[in-house]
């Protein structure tokens, strides 16, 4: 007795910190969001006390900011897992041994500095003195890279490449080789091997890093602020827009709100989905 | 030229040798595979007669599973030729030959089902078979291992032996010319391995195809299969039948890997036709008969003379050659004795040729009354029975 009672003690001991963390530094900023979506701006900007359901019919007039993060973190998604895939492939099947590891730091190595700096890196090349100059001098005059959508997209893909390539690199290299020789044993194509082995066995991988990256995008607003020219608006560049300029809190809340409750549903969705037959998780326990 | 029909009732996979002036199922032609300066295979010549269940026997790291696997194309010979069915497969992908295999540890693809995984084969080929002829042939084979209720069931979720069954089911729906296994028993416990052999063995004589087992268990070599190639630094130690590599092994590693042997080691005293003398070590001299198709022998070069335990009779400690029926009697005392049911084994320690294994037949306990540890004993055996070996 005396036993499990000392055992619930230490677990509430040790449990303490994490639970004291998650409630003032998690739930208790997220209700006052809560809290300040059904309030009032108070004349000087901020927050006055009310309870009204304005700032969320307002929400249309942002629409723009939804359509184009709910179209861009999806797309970046997909392309990063696209240019990722191969990357992760290379490093886990094909590359010798000895440089593996060297490789994988590579991959790494950009994460050491500022997604920021990195992001200033990419206007200097997108922009009037870096790739479309070099492009005019082989003649090709007036190329637009900077302030596109391209360059937003190519923004979002360098910055969360390795978050991608990580999860996939592990599901490869823990792929049992021999099921591959399996498949071509019985009369598998290398493609077909492929696609009918390496690729639904590399699935968890696959579905982690889209989860991590795609959760990421949703809340992005350096990239499209810094690519893309103030032309391409994310619900991120708003929030920012609306705590720090227009100091509109209980309209950035209700948007924030909303972007919470939008990626919730679209997650669980995701999940529901990639993991409904239980057969991926059932394997990566494996 | 060779296919296996389904016959409608009853077990429905049977071979038809539609051919049968080719014999030769898989050659080996001076074959050498080099991993950077290993030779895992040198210079290595053998023929697979078709219908045979054929083994590779040695100890890990002599080259039977990189012959196993040049065979099935997941490695390609450095030097030499690899037939099947007399057709050269250099250059072959394995996806394209017409052998499967059972892995070791099964490699079942773990995100399909039983039915999934039998399957897999009838998907690859082009034009695909239609759904319900895909079922019937996975119904068909799941009955034929005894599997027919774990259609559905997820390959984690079953016994080693099961999954032995869906491997081999799996390998065997493609009708293979050649199944090749490589220590597909080695992973189960030892009653499950016993069945198996006897399984693995009925369904090859009822499927009639070639099967090439790798092992490194000698018994289970001996026990299933018609020919027996031992094999030893890449090369062949010995090939034959399991009768042919016990009776009369051209070597000493050979005698010493099937089966349990005593060996004597010493100079080579005298030679002549039909017997080969040598000196042991304590400067006793004993006789034996040469192995056949062993190196000639030379007086002062080294030799063994090998006694299978089975060969060699146990008396009482004032027994004499003449007692006994043998040429020779050695005195002993025994050290261990353990009993086995039909025979009783006794480990006797000599002063001459140090200790050594007997095994006495239940009536011959009866006969002399058997002995315990402690007694001294007499041991012998006849000369033409041993055999000279060279190392």
């Amino acid at each position: 007795m005396t036993g499990s009672k000392k055992g619930l003690w230490l677990t509430t001991a040790l449990l303490a910190p994490t639970t004291l963390w998650f409630l003032v530094m998690l739930i208790l900023p997220l209700v006052v969001v809560v809290i300040f979506s059904f309030g009032d701006r108070a004349p000087t900007g901020g927050y006055a006390a009310a309870f009204t359901f304005d700032q969320y019919a307002n929400l249309a007039s942002r629409l723009k900011a939804f359509t184009n993060t709910l179209t861009y973190a999806p797309l970046g998604t997909l392309m990063t897992l696209l240019v990722a895939y191969p990357l992760a492939y290379y490093l886990a099947v094909k590359v010798d041994e000895r440089w593996k590891l060297l490789l994988l730091v590579l991959v790494i190595v950009p994460f050491w500095t500022s997604l920021l700096i990195r992001t200033y890196a990419w206007i200097f090349i997108l922009g009037g003195r870096g790739i479309p100059s070099l492009l005019a001098m082989i003649g090709f005059e007036d190329v637009r890279l900077i302030n596109t959508s391209g360059a937003v997209l190519v923004g979002m893909i360098y910055g969360y490449l390795p978050l991608m390539v990580f999860p996939i690199f592990v599901s490869l290299e823990k792929l049992d080789k021999r099921l591959l020789e399996a498949s071509s044993d019985l009369g598998g194509s290398p493609f077909r091997t492929f696609i009918q082995v390496t690729l639904p066995l590399s699935m968890p991988g696959m579905v982690t890093g889209c989860m991590l990256v795609f959760i990421l995008l949703m809340g992005e607003f350096l990239i499209p602020a810094f690519l893309g020219g103030g032309k391409i608006f994310f619900i991120g560049n708003a929030l920012v827009d609306l705590f720090l300029q227009s100091r509109n809190w209980p309209f950035g809340s209700a948007l924030a709100v909303t972007l919470v409750i939008i990626m919730l549903v679209m997650v669980t969705l995701y999940m529901r989905l990639t993991t409904g037959s239980k057969t991926e998780r059932d394997q990566s326990v494996m | 030229m060779y296919q296996i029909s389904n016959i409608p009732h009853g077990s429905t996979y049977v071979s038809t040798l539609k051919d049968p002036s080719l014999v030769a199922d898989i050659e080996f032609k001076d074959v050498t595979k080099l991993y950077g300066d290993v030779r895992a295979v040198d210079g290595m010549s053998l023929t697979i007669e078709r219908g045979s269940f054929f083994s590779f026997l040695g100890p890990s790291g002599c080259g039977k599973t990189t012959s196993l696997r040049l065979i099935a194309g997941f490695e390609h010979p450095t030097q030499g030729g690899v037939f099947i069915g007399g057709k050269s497969v250099i250059g072959v992908p394995p996806h394209k030959r017409p052998v499967n295999m059972v892995f070791q540890h099964y490699a079942l693809f773990p995100h399909m089902t039983v039915a999934e995984n039998i399957g897999y084969g009838l998907r690859q080929r082009t034009p695909r078979p239609s759904k319900p002829e895909m079922a019937r042939q996975i119904d068909e084979m799941l009955e034929m291992v005894q599997m027919s209720g774990f259609r559905s069931r997820r390959v984690w979720e079953m016994s080693g032996g099961q999954q032995q069954r869906v491997a081999l089911a799996r390998a065997l729906i493609n009708r293979p010319t050649v199944l090749l296994l490589d220590e597909p028993l080695a992973a189960l416990d030892r009653k499950l391995r016993r069945d198996m052999q006897i399984e693995l063995q009925t369904l090859q004589r009822d499927v009639g195809i070639t099967f090439i087992l790798v092992t490194h268990d000698q018994e289970e070599a001996l026990s299933m299969s018609d020919r027996i190639c031992i094999m030893r630094d890449g090369k062949i130690a010995q090939s034959g039948s399991p009768q042919d590599l016990y009776d009369r092994p051209v070597n000493r590693y050979v005698a010493d890997f099937v089966g349990k042997t005593n060996f004597i080691s010493g100079n080579v005293s005298r030679v002549n036709g039909t017997a080969v003398s040598i000196i042991s070590e304590r400067g006793q001299e004993f006789s034996a008969n040469p192995s056949a198709g062993t190196q000639p022998f030379n007086v002062g070069g080294h030799a063994n003379i090998a006694v299978r335990p089975e060969l060699i009779v146990i008396g009482a400690s004032t027994a004499s050659t003449e007692d006994m029926h043998t040429d020779v009697a050695l005195k002993g005392r025994i050290k261990n004795q353990i009993f086995l049911g039909e025979h009783t084994e006794y480990l006797v320690a000599t002063d001459g040729i140090g200790d050594v294994l007997v095994l006495s037949p239940k009536h011959m306990e009866h006969s002399n009354g058997g002995f315990a540890p402690g007694d001294t004993v007499t041991i012998g055996w006849k000369n033409e029975r041993a055999l000279a070996l060279v190392d």
